[in-house]
Formats: C-alpha cells, sequence, structure tokens
C-alpha cells in the first residue's frame, strides 16, 4: 500500500488516479497509524514551500515523515514535496525543510539567463546515475512535464537525472531510500507513469 | 531542451465537445473523453477544456467530464469558462485540472489573479486575454470576445504578470475562425511586454501555420482547436514536421 500524503496542499486526485492506473494500491490520507502501515509514502505539493512546511508542521507530518524514512522506508517526493525533502528553501523568506536530502532551495532567475520563469513545459532527462530504480524502464533524453519556479542547487551527490534550462536543474534525486522528481510524474504521460510504476514496484 | 507545445483546445457545453468559429455557429464535434484520449494518444502535450455552458445547473456535468478525462489522460489539463472566483478555481482544481484560465472574470474581478496565485501557486493560474485591434492598439474584450473593455493589451498582461499569473494565452479575435494564420504582429506585442510562458491561440488553419509561429522566439505553445477536431492537421505528424524544421519537439 502507497499512502499520498494529504496535508492540504496538491493535486492528489490526479496523482491518486495514475497510481490506480499503473496498478497501485494506494490511499490519500494524514493518519499517523496509516502512514506507518503503509509500505511506501508519496509526498505531493503545489504553491510556495513556506506554507506548504508549516502545513505538515501544523498536522505533525514533519516528525511523521522522518520517522519513517529513517526506519528505511521508501519515500517520494513529488514538485514542491521534492523540494521539502531539502534543508532550506529561500523561497520568500528562509524556510527550515525536512533535511532528508542535503541541498538549499533556490529562486531560478538568476540562473537561467533570459530564459523564461517559471521553467514551464516539456524538457529532457540527462541521465547522472542510469542504474537508479526509477529510471529502470525510462531513456536518457525522455521527456517529462515541469512547472516551478524554484530548484534544488547545492545538492551534486543526489543528482539522479537533471534537465537543462540555462542551469542544470535537479530533475530526480535520492539519498538512500528518499527519492524526489522535480516534475510531475502523474503529469508526465507514459513516462511519468513508468517512473511512478518504478517507484511502486520497487524495493 | 525544453520543448514547445502543441495544445488542442476543447470547448464543452452540456458535456459535448463543440467548436466555436468567431466565437458563434456551434456545431457538436464529440465526446470530451475519448477526445481526449485520442489527443493523449496522439503526442498533445497538454489539454485545455473551456466550460462554455452557459447555465448554474451545467456546471456537475462538466465536473463529471474532466472528472474522467483525469482519470485517464495523464498530461497537464487546464480549465478556463466560467471562472469568476476562488470557489470556482477550488471546484475545477478538484476534479483533477492542474492550472486554471481567468478571463472575463479577471476583468470583472482583477484581484482574483493575485488571490488565486497566493492560494494555488503562480503555475496554477493563467491569464486568457481575447485581443482585437482597435484604433491601431490592441485591447481586451470580454464576454467571448463580443465586448470591448477598453483596456489596453500590453497593460493589462503586465497587471497579470505582476499579479502572478503564471502563463499567458493571447487569442486574436482578428484571426480567430479565419485560418489564415496566428496574428504574428499581435503575439510579438505581448510575447516582449511579459516574460512568462506565452500561449497562441486564433487562426491556426494548415501545418505550416506552426512552423510560422514557433518562428517567433517569445512563443511557447500553439493551441488550436477545430484544425485538429476536424483531423485537417495529425497532431503525431505535426509534431514531427515542427521537429523536422528545428523546433524542440516532444515526438
Amino acid at each position: 500500500m502507497i499512502a499520498v500524503i494529504d496535508y492540504g496542499v496538491g493535486n492528489l486526485y490526479s496523482l491518486s488516479c495514475s497510481l490506480h492506473h499503473i496498478g497501485a494500491d494506494s490511499i490519500v490520507t494524514r493518519t499517523a497509524e496509516t502512514l506507518r502501515n503503509a509500505d511506501k509514502i508519496v509526498l505531493p505539493g503545489v504553491g510556495a514551500f513556506g506554507d506548504a512546511a508549516d502545513k505538515l508542521r501544523a498536522l505533525k507530518l514533519d516528525t511523521l515523515v522522518k520517522e519513517q524514512a529513517a526506519l528505511g522506508k521508501p519515500l517520494l517526493g513529488v514538485c514542491l514535496g521534492m523540494q521539502l525533502l531539502f534543508d532550506k528553501s529561500y523561497e520568500y523568506g528562509e524556510h527550515e525543510g525536512l533535511g532528508l536530502i542535503p541541498g538549499h532551495v533556490l529562486d531560478m532567475t538568476p540562473f537561467v539567463g533570459d530564459k523564461k520563469v517559471p521553467h514551464m513545459g516539456w524538457n529532457s532527462l540527462d541521465f547522472r546515475k542510469p542504474d537508479d530504480p526509477l529510471l529502470k524502464d525510462i531513456k536518457q533524453g525522455d521527456f517529462v512535464y515541469f512547472v516551478h519556479s524554484f530548484y534544488a542547487a547545492d545538492c551534486d551527490d543526489a543528482l539522479v537525472a537533471t534537465a537543462d534550462y540555462g542551469v542544470a536543474v535537479a530533475a530526480v534525486v535520492r539519498n538512500g531510500n528518499v527519492c524526489g522528481t522535480q516534475f510531475h510524474p502523474e503529469k508526465s504521460g507514459e513516462t511519468g507513469l513508468k517512473i511512478l510504476a518504478a517507484f511502486a514496484k520497487g524495493e | 531542451m525544453l520543448t514547445k507545445r502543441i495544445i488542442p483546445c476543447l470547448d464543452v457545453k452540456n458535456g459535448r465537445v463543440v467548436k466555436g468559429v468567431n466565437f458563434e455557429g456551434l456545431r457538436d464535434v464529440e465526446d470530451p473523453v475519448a477526445l481526449a484520449a485520442f489527443y493523449n494518444r496522439s503526442g498533445a502535450d497538454e489539454l485545455v477544456f473551456y466550460d462554455i455552458t452557459a447555465s448554474f445547473e451545467g456546471r456537475p456535468l462538466f465536473a463529471d467530464v474532466l472528472s474522467r478525462v483525469a482519470a485517464e489522460v495523464f498530461i497537464p489539463l487546464t480549465v478556463g469558462g466560467s471562472i469568476n472566483s476562488l470557489d470556482d478555481f477550488d471546484r475545477v482544481l478538484k476534479c483533477g485540472a492542474d492550472k486554471v484560465s481567468v478571463n472575463s472574470g479577471a476583468i470583472r474581478n482583477p484581484k482574483l489573479i493575485a488571490e488565486a496565485a497566493k492560494r494555488y501557486g503562480d503555475q496554477c493560474v493563467v491569464l486568457s486575454m481575447d485581443l482585437k485591434r482597435v484604433n491601431g492598439s490592441f485591447h481586451v474584450f470580454a464576454k467571448g470576445g463580443r465586448e470591448d473593455t477598453g483596456l489596453d493589451a500590453v497593460e493589462w498582461v503586465k497587471f497579470g504578470e505582476q499579479s502572478g499569473a503564471g502563463e499567458v494565452v493571447v487569442n486574436s479575435i482578428d484571426t480567430d475562425g479565419v485560418r489564415g494564420g496566428f496574428d504574428l504582429e499581435m503575439l510579438a506585442v505581448i510575447g516582449d511586454a511579459v516574460n512568462l510562458p506565452l500561449i497562441a491561440s486564433g487562426g491556426a488553419g494548415k501545418p505550416e501555420d506552426f512552423v510560422e509561429l514557433f518562428k517567433l522566439p517569445r512563443v511557447d505553445a500553439g493551441l488550436a482547436a477545430s484544425i485538429f477536431h476536424s483531423h485537417e492537421a495529425d497532431i503525431k505528424d505535426l509534431k514531427r514536421m515542427l521537429k523536422n524544421n528545428g523546433i524542440p519537439m516532444r515526438v
């Protein structure tokens, strides 16, 4: 059973539809017991980092996620959910993240030259660690759907795949059992479904 | 490499896809769920759904259509039409929309853009504009293109960007339905005014029109309806042709 955390942020309907579509057993929940009993956890999220981090804390889900990650449970953060896995974000101020992957979340604008922000649309993946289980059914250069204005920096050790947007955008990251995608796998067509299936079926 | 996007647009009325020519003369095309699935298989990069059901009673039917599309089509979905309040954002986001497009609702209540961006994030708010040439400048039109608001398009789009819109749709009333190509002059002006992703709409009549469109560096996506609904252009062939013309495409 995969638990998708409902903390009042994000499009959970599409995420749970896509998990259903690939045949994964999933539940949308904010209940501690359900999360503890789940085999895997997905942390979704859209919107602003500070608000999302506050909501997680208000529901005491931050400590629960950290506790479950420490037990070795596979955890996948999606979009803002991926950013929340890092130490800190500088989106409208300075906000503490979950600290599960070393790195910081920064505004892309100064780093992308004359490119538009948000980074919105389909971009191709450059594999850094081709053997990562999340990539096992997709190919270098496959396209996935991004929409974000902030990106994870100072996280070279965690980089599994990047996308070129003037700067190498952290697209897939991993630190042990904790992984994340900056793009939306549930909105990335067949490629995205394969990534979700790899997470759902992986160890 | 970020690709340019091809976006079919489905106008939905009473649960069916219809297409207006110059915003008038509707005719029934197909079932929205089947058509969305077809476009997804053909390689569409996103889908846009406009709810043009006039009555409040039609809303649940549209919600049902949207939910059924979101359950089987896993590409971004934008929803527009009758978006006048945060409750309307909430209503369509819960059914699986990823982005919400505001048009007349934002003209009536300009604060809606900022309020929605604050609650749902900039990426969620698409400012859609129906524009037409009036005395040498571009004016914003309301009520499906029937009413000149007197608003200057460049000022309006800049306001939208400052308020937190994450994307802009430019629909040229002058070229919509004429099928003689996109309004390149209008798109260049709006593209230079803001630094947001820009979607061009109105005027696609043949595949070559998209080649001309993407020569404009500030245009990120092309949106069209009838050229796709009539199968005059197949999305897969179109994207291959664009790629062969050096335009970055997901094929």
